[in-house]
C-alpha cells in the first residue's frame, strides 16, 4: 500500500515545483538522509526474521531436494546433485499436482462467490454492527483447524447428520454419498479457506468512498452500473489478494483431502507429507515441495500479470 | 420573470432526533446563481441532496423544472452535483471520469469525445484528459469535478462547499471562474457554502440559513444592506448592533429609537421589524459610519453618537476604529484609507455619524451566541 500512496504524492508535488524548487539546504538533508537511515533500521528485525525463517530453511530444502540415499537403509543421505528426485518426482505425481490445482481452483472461485457478497453486505450495510458481523465470520475458525474439518465428517457421513434422515425418508437412494469425493474435499477446502478470501475483500470495500458511488448515481448509473463500474474496479485489489490468499495454501493442503476425501482425491500436499512424516524420504519430498512452490511462484505471477498489476488501475484503486 | 427551475415546498428531513430541514420553501429561478448560505449544521448540505435525490424529505415535494421528482432516484433526475470531496474516481483517468455521465447516457462515441474537449475547455484544463486525478493538484480535481458535471449540460448544478479544500487565492480565483463558467453555460447553480464573501461574489441571490429555515431571502445587496434578523446581521459581514426601543413613527417615514446605551437614532419606518414596536437591536454596517474628533457635530440630519477610540487599526485599505460610547456600547468603524485625514488616536473622544437610511433594525434573537462561527 506504501507504493502507490508516496508515487501519488510525488506525482502531484513534481510538476508544480520540480523544477523551480530551491535545492535543499545542508541541514534539511541530513536530516533527510537520517530519516532514511531510521526507515533501514526498522527493516532490519523483519529482515532478519526473514532470512532466518525463510531464506535458510528454503537453501535447506533445495539443497536436501538434490540429494540421495535412505535415513534407514543407505546410510543415510548424501549430497549428490539428484536431478532425479525432481524428475521422477513429477513422472509419478505430475497428475496429484494437477488435481491439487483443479480442487484449489475450484473452492478459491466458490470461495469469491460466497465471500464477495457477504464482505459487500457488511462493508455497505454493517453500520455501526460491521465490525461484530465481521468477527461473526471469523468466530468459527478460533476452533482447530483439524477439528473443524473432522466435524465436516458428521455432517456429511454416509449415515451422518444430513444424508442419515434424507435416506431414512427415502429422499435419498441409500449409496449416495458424498464423503470421500472430490465434493467433499472441494467443500472442505471452501470452508476452510473462506476467512482468507473474506478479509482482504472486506478491507478493500469498506476503504471505497461512499461517495464515489454516489457520484456514479449523479451520473446516471443505475446501481448495477455503479457496482460494475466503481465499486467492482476499486475492489480489485482486495480480490487479487483474496485469490492468492486462498488459492496458493489451498493447493498445498492435505488435511481436507485426507480428513473427507477418498483415494481418488489424494492432493499433492498428502503426497508430500507422507514422504517427509511417514516414509521419511526426505530429498523427494523435498523435490515434491519445491516444484510446488515454483509452480504457485509461477501462477501467481502469470496471474499478476495477466489482471495488470502493474497497471495504475490496481495501484489507483489502493491508494484511494 | 423566468421560469422557476427548482421548487421545494414545505420541505422537512428528520434524522432521528434532528430537524435537519424545517419546513423549508423555496424557489429558484432558471439560469441564476443561487447560493444557500450558513453555518455549519444549518441543513444547506441536506436540502441540496434532496435535491439531487440522495436523501427522500421525510415531508414535502422537490419540483425540478415543473414536474415532482420527489421519489425519483438521483439517476433519473437531470441534475447534477459537484461534490465537497470532489468524489473523482480514482480508477479512471480525466477523460474517462468526465465521459462517465455520457457513456452511462449511451452517447455515440464521436460525441462523447467532442464534448468532453468541450468541458475541458470550459474549465481551462486541456491536455490533462490522460492523467489520473491523484496526479493532479486539488485545483486542477476541482475542475475535472466541475466538468464532470458540465459535460451532461445539467439543467441544475448543485455544488456543495465546492471551493472548501482550496486555499485562499485559489479559491478567489475559481470564485470568479466559476461565475464566469455560469455565464458561459446558463445553467441554474444551487452553490453552498458556509462563506458569506464567497455568497455575495457569486451569487443573483441568497438564502440564508438557520437551524434548517432560511432566515432571509434574496438579493445580496438586499441581504447585506437590511438583514432581517440578528442573526443575519452578525453571519454576513460585521454590523453594530445596538440596544433600544422603538420611540414613535412619524409621518415623514422616519422612526426614532430611543438607544439604551444614550441618543436617539432615526430609520425609515420599512426598515423596522414587521410589526415591531418595543424592544429592538438597532444596526449600522461599520463602512457606513463616519468618524470625526469631539465637537465637529455632523449634519443635523444624520444619526449621531459620542464615544472614545479604544482601539485603532491600520488595516492598508482602510482604518479600523473600535469606539466605545458613553452607554457602555461599542461600535466598529471602518474608514478608507485616502490618505487625506489625519485619523483619531486611541483614547481621543470622537462623534460618529451615519445617515437614517443606512439604519435598520432587528427583534433580539437570545439563542445566538454558541453557534454563529462556522465551522
Ligand atoms: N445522514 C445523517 N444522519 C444523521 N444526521 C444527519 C445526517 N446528515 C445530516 N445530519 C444532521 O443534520 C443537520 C444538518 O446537516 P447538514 O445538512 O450536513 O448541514 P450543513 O451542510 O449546513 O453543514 C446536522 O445536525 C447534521 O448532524
Ligand atoms: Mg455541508
Amino acid at each position: 500500500m506504501a507504493g502507490p500512496v508516496s508515487d501519488e504524492r510525488t506525482a502531484v508535488v513534481l510538476p508544480a515545483e520540480g523544477p523551480l524548487a530551491p535545492p535543499a539546504r545542508q541541514g534539511e538533508r541530513t536530516l533527510e538522509r537520517r530519516r532514511r537511515a531510521v526507515a533501514y533500521l526498522l527493516l532490519t528485525p523483519g529482515t532478519l526474521y526473514l532470512a532466518l525463517f525463510f531464506a535458510l530453511p528454503l537453501i535447506l530444502i533445495i539443497y536436501t531436494s538434490l540429494k540421495s540415499g535412505g535415513l534407514l537403509s543407505g546410510g543415510g543421505f548424501r549430497f549428490t546433485w539428484q536431478w532425479e528426485n525432481y524428475t521422477d518426482g513429477l513422472a509419478t505425481y505430475g497428475s496429484f499436482y494437477v488435481r491439487s490445482v483443479v480442487y484449489a481452483g475450484i473452492a478459491t472461485v466458490a470461495c469469491i462467490l460466497l465471500a464477495y457478497p457477504m464482505a459487500y453486505w457488511i462493508a455497505f450495510y454493517g453500520g455501526r454492527w460491521k465490525s461484530a458481523l465481521f468477527f461473526m465470520i471469523l468466530v468459527p475458525f478460533f476452533v482447530s483447524f483439524v477439528i473443524r474439518t473432522v466435524q465436516w465428517r458428521f455432517l456429511l457421513g454416509d449415515f451422518g447428520l444430513i444424508f442419515g434422515p434424507l435416506k431414512d425418508l427415502g429422499l435419498l437412494p441409500q449409496d449416495f454419498r458424498v464423503l470421500a469425493t472430490p465434493l467433499a474435499v472441494i467443500a472442505g477446502i471452501t470452508y476452510n479457506f473462506l476467512p482468507f478470501t473474506a478479509l482482504p475483500l472486506y478491507v478493500a470495500l469498506d476503504r471505497i468512498d461512499r461517495s464515489l458511488i454516489e457520484a456514479a448515481k449523479d451520473l446516471y448509473a443505475t446501481k448495477t452500473e455503479a457496482f460494475r463500474k466503481v465499486v467492482l474496479p476499486l475492489s480489485f485489489p482486495g480480490l487479487f489478494a483474496a485469490v492468492i490468499l486462498t488459492f496458493v495454501p489451498a493447493t498445498g493442503d492435505y488435511v481436507n483431502s485426507s480428513v473427507l476425501g477418498g483415494p481418488n482425491t489424494t492432493m499433492i500436499g498428502q503426497i508430500i507429507q507422507t514422504k517427509f512424516l511417514v516414509e521419511l524420504r526426505y530429498p523427494e519430498a523435498a523435490a515434491l515441495s519445491v516444484v510446488l512452490m515454483v509452480g504457485m511462484l509461477l501462477i501467481a505471477l502469470l496471474y499478476a500479470k495477466a489482471l495488470g498489476t502493474e497497471d495504475e488501475t490496481l495501484a489507483a484503486g489502493a491508494g484511494a | 420573470m423566468p421560469e422557476v427551475d427548482v421548487r421545494l415546498e414545505r420541505v422537512t428531513k428528520r434524522f432521528g432526533e434532528v430537524v435537519a430541514v424545517d419546513d423549508l420553501s423555496l424557489d429558484i429561478a432558471e439560469g441564476e446563481f443561487f447560493s444557500l448560505l450558513g453555518p455549519s449544521g444549518c441543513g444547506k448540505t441536506t436540502t441540496l441532496r434532496m435535491i439531487g435525490g440522495f436523501e427522500d424529505p421525510t415531508m414535502g415535494t422537490v419540483y425540478l423544472g415543473g414536474r415532482d421528482v420527489t421519489d425519483l432516484p438521483p439517476y433519473r433526475r437531470d441534475v447534477n452535483t459537484v461534490f465537497q470531496s470532489y468524489a473523482l474516481f480514482p480508477h479512471l483517468n480525466v477523460f474517462e471520469n468526465v465521459a462517465f455521465g455520457l457513456r452511462r447516457r449511451k452517447v455515440p462515441k464521436d460525441e462523447i469525445a467532442t464534448r468532453v474537449r468541450e468541458a475541458m475547455r470550459l474549465v481551462d484544463l486541456e491536455g490533462f484528459e490522460e492523467r489520473r486525478p491523484a496526479q493532479m493538484s486539488g485545483g486542477q480535481q476541482q475542475r475535472v469535478a466541475l466538468a464532470r458535471a458540465l459535460v451532461n449540460r445539467p439543467k441544475v448544478l448543485l455544488l456543495d462547499e465546492p471551493l472548501g479544500a482550496l486555499d485562499l487565492k485559489l479559491r478567489k480565483q475559481m470564485q470568479l471562474e466559476l461565475k464566469r463558467i455560469q455565464q458561459e453555460v446558463g445553467i441554474t447553480f444551487i452553490y453552498v457554502t458556509h462563506d458569506q464573501e464567497e455568497a455575495m461574489t457569486m451569487s443573483n441571490r441568497i438564502a440564508v440559513m438557520r437551524h434548517g429555515r432560511i432566515e432571509q431571502l434574496g438579493e445580496p445587496e438586499a441581504v447585506y444592506e437590511n438583514p432581517a434578523t440578528e442573526f443575519v446581521a452578525g453571519f454576513l459581514g460585521a454590523s453594530n448592533l445596538l440596544e433600544g426601543e422603538v420611540k414613535e413613527t412619524n409621518g415623514s417615514g422616519l422612526a426614532t429609537v430611543l438607544l439604551t446605551a444614550g441618543p436617539s437614532v432615526r430609520l425609515p419606518v420599512d426598515r423596522l421589524p414587521a410589526g415591531a414596536t418595543g424592544r429592538v437591536k438597532v444596526g449600522v454596517r461599520p463602512e457606513k459610519v463616519s468618524i470625526a474628533p469631539e465637537g465637529e457635530a455632523g449634519p443635523a440630519d444624520r444619526n449621531t453618537v459620542t464615544g472614545r477610540v479604544t482601539m485603532s487599526t491600520y488595516i492598508g485599505v482602510s482604518h479600523q476604529f473600535k469606539v466605545q460610547t458613553a452607554g457602555g456600547a461599542e461600535l466598529t468603524v471602518y474608514v478608507q484609507n485616502l490618505g487625506a485625514e489625519r485619523s483619531p488616536a486611541q483614547g481621543e473622544s470622537v462623534v460618529l455619524t451615519w445617515k437614517p437610511e443606512h439604519t435598520f433594525a432587528v427583534e433580539p434573537q437570545e439563542d445566538l451566541t454558541s453557534e454563529e462561527d462556522e465551522g
